[in-house]
């Protein structure tokens, strides 16, 4: 749902912002789990499936945006699938061929970007509806969002999982390593303990009283 | 137990490695449908069936892709496929089975973008299974899923009764919850690996 | 459209033709299959190059000695040279600098504890011995499973494997089989990782299913596999 005054906007810093924080696809709006638990279990993986995902969501965004005026509404879904299953199968081959190391480690779920909800939920909310520019920055910020939570779970996984970050050792050789985070049940707890936390921040900031949050809460996230 | 074998494929794809607690893939649905048994239990059924029609359907366009050289329109035609191949099911119910029409048809839509679905395809085209294998890998995914779906269902209406504190609210919740079942699924671990 | 009704009147155009229709995602097609065709002829040959890379560096690790290396394939009971491209299970041989045959690099595959470990195994004919291997695939617990590749005693168990054929050339003589940690009397047999048991058996497993299945037929085709290298040398310097 995009509310009506921000359609009729201009652009504004506060269009890139958004995606990144206050409308984060992960935390907030829960969209694209499954690469988020699936590939975290370390900063590179992370990174790679973020920056891959970024690369999907601009570009079918920007093709999206520029074909706004021209695809009849009957056939805007299965268009806008076509167009991101396109931009999924080259990001695909281009990771194959940077390095087929990395490739193996994403696995299947490089192309399973193509179901990702994030992006076919802005072509149809956003792109669909706004100028090139502001569709692209949209897209820009929304996709760092995206993988700014992908490198904050897999943050704390491979820390806690590895003790290491980006391959680098962090707590020394005495660290006994929490396996369990960076096996699949690690993925399901380490964004549990983020969504509650981030809950926490919210009541907070709302600084109401803890009979009266749950009600406060819910108006803070419908803005 | 052979690991190419079609019971064994069925049982890796059921409980070892569970689409939803183990491989990450269905997971909206898993959050979003499940706060009541009975539609958790309708979506499961749902999404089973579409599986094995798409499963099926996309071994046939593999092959055909195959034979042509075509491999590069791999995705790109799968996605097609599910997403014409959830309109065919929801066409077909309404019209022949107006019952399981009405307690399935608002899932079907949502259905199309469930990873589940498109992961089911890869993934048997990834490890090179044939048709049979890949009948009993699109089964045992789907009895996998709606296993972990009524299961979290059955534990969220449980919890509805329960006194919770304010910051636990729904997602962050069910995430924890999958935490656990994922840690209790992985006990299924070493199954059928004779000693 | 269940939607329309959500939008205002004014923005609801008229019906379109089925042709706009139609050649909306006609137009759409034709720029998604030229943009992935695109970079498809652009990236094949580094994802090519890439690979060969990998199975190359994967061979010389099993087989430290050799500086090249053929592809074979089966083809009913006999062996023949194929290349990377060619489908169907395959064999690699080695060769050193002066194109001696150094071994066999083979794969093997078997469930273990998680899901399916693929490896690629070094076998010396000459000598009838496994002689170590990597793992190319495996989703095994770290810590526990991901021990084979780092566990020194269980390493020690592939100086050499006794992995020999018997004398009709049909099967193994012995079955290659893990055993319990200490436990080991037989140079067949594999000293299992005492913690990661059911992925040590899942290595004896695969090693002996391979064997059976493998080593009778390169023993049958040694002759062949030998000299391969030096014929092969042979008839590209004629067509040269």
């Amino acid at each position: 749902m995009v509310n009506s005054t921000k359609q009729e906007a201009p652009l504004t810093l506060d269009v890139f912002t958004t995606g990144i924080w206050k409308e984060n696809p992960v935390f907030v709006m829960m969209l694209g789990l499954c690469p988020v638990l699936a590939v975290t279990n370390s900063v590179e993986n992370s990174l790679a499936m973020g920056l891959a995902s970024v690369f999907v969501l601009v570009c079918s965004n920007a093709l999206v945006s520029a074909l706004r005026n021209f695809i009849p509404k009957q056939v805007r879904i299965t268009t806008y699938i076509i167009i991101i299953a396109t931009f999924v199968t080259l990001v695909d081959y281009i990771i194959q061929a940077i390095s087929l190391d990395l490739y193996n480690k994403l696995g299947a779920f490089i192309q399973l970007i193509v179901v990702n909800c994030l992006i076919l939920g802005r072509a149809e909310a956003y792109a669909s509806k706004n100028s090139f520019s502001k569709s692209v920055i949209s897209a820009l910020g929304m996709g760092l969002g995206f993988t700014l939570a992908l490198v904050m779970l897999g943050g704390v996984r491979e820390l806690l999982g590895a003790g290491q970050l980006m391959g680098y050792q962090i707590f020394g050789t005495n660290f006994q390593p929490w396996i369990i985070m960076i096996l699949p049940p690690g993925g399901f707890i380490v964004l549990g303990s983020w969504l509650l936390l981030i809950n926490y921040i919210g009541q907070r900031r709302t600084g109401k009283l803890i009979a009266e949050d749950l009600r406060s809460h819910c108006s803070v996230n419908n803005h | 137990m052979n690991p190419e074998s079609l019971s064994f494929i069925f049982l890796n794809a059921f409980l070892i490695n569970n689409f939803v607690l183990a491989l990450f893939l269905g997971l909206c649905p898993f959050v979003g449908v499940s706060a009541k048994r009975d539609t958790a239990f309708n979506m499961a059924l749902a999404t089973a069936f579409v599986m094995f029609v798409s499963s099926t359907c996309s071994y046939a366009i593999n092959q055909i892709l195959i034979k042509f050289d075509l491999e590069f329109l791999r995705l790109i035609s799968y996605i097609a496929l599910i997403a014409s191949s959830v309109q065919l099911v929801e066409m077909i119910l309404k019209k022949f089975s107006p019952v399981l029409f009405r307690a399935l048809g608002i899932f079907l839509p949502l259905i199309t973008t469930n990873c589940a679905i498109l992961g089911v395809a890869l993934f048997q085209t990834s490890r090179g299974y044939d048709f049979l294998q890949s009948v009993s890998f699109s089964l045992g995914g789907g009895a996998g899923f709606g296993l972990a779906i009524v299961l979290m269902a059955g534990l969220r209406e449980k919890l509805e009764l329960s006194n919770l504190p304010n910051i636990t609210q729904a997602a962050a919740l069910s995430m924890m919850l999958a935490g656990i079942l994922s840690l209790t699924f992985m006990g299924f671990a070493g199954l059928g690996t004779t000693a | 459209m269940s939607d329309s009704p959500e939008n205002k009147p004014n923005e609801l155009p008229p019906l379109p033709t089925s042709f706009s229709l139609i050649s909306t995602l006609g137009v759409v097609a034709m720029i998604s299959g030229f943009l992935v065709v695109l970079v498809y002829q652009y990236t094949q040959p580094m994802i090519a190059e890439n690979q060969r890379l990998a199975t190359e560096r994967a061979i010389f690790k099993v087989l430290p000695t050799a500086s090249s290396r053929l592809t074979f394939t089966l083809n009913e009971g006999t062996v023949e040279l194929a290349n990377d491209n060619t489908k169907g299970e395959l064999l690699y041989a080695g060769y050193d600098k002066d194109n001696n045959f150094v071994g066999m690099a083979l794969n093997a595959a078997e469930q273990g504890y998680q899901d399916i470990v693929k490896l690629l195994y070094g076998y010396n004919p000459s000598t009838s011995c496994i002689t170590g291997y990597d793992v190319l695939k495996s989703t095994e617990t770290p810590g526990f499973g991901t021990k084979i590749t780092t566990d020194v005693a269980f390493l020690a168990n592939f100086n050499c494997l006794d992995a020999k054929v018997n004398q009709e050339q049909t099967r193994l003589i012995n079955v290659i089989k893990t055993v319990r940690h200490g436990t080991k009397n037989n140079p067949w047999e594999i000293d299992a990782i005492s913690g990661s048991t059911i992925t040590s058996n899942a290595v004896g497993r695969m090693f002996n299913k391979s064997g059976h299945k493998l080593h009778p037929v390169i023993a049958k085709n040694l002759t062949f596999l030998r000299s391969a290298k030096q014929t092969k040398e042979i008839t590209h310097g004629q067509l040269d």
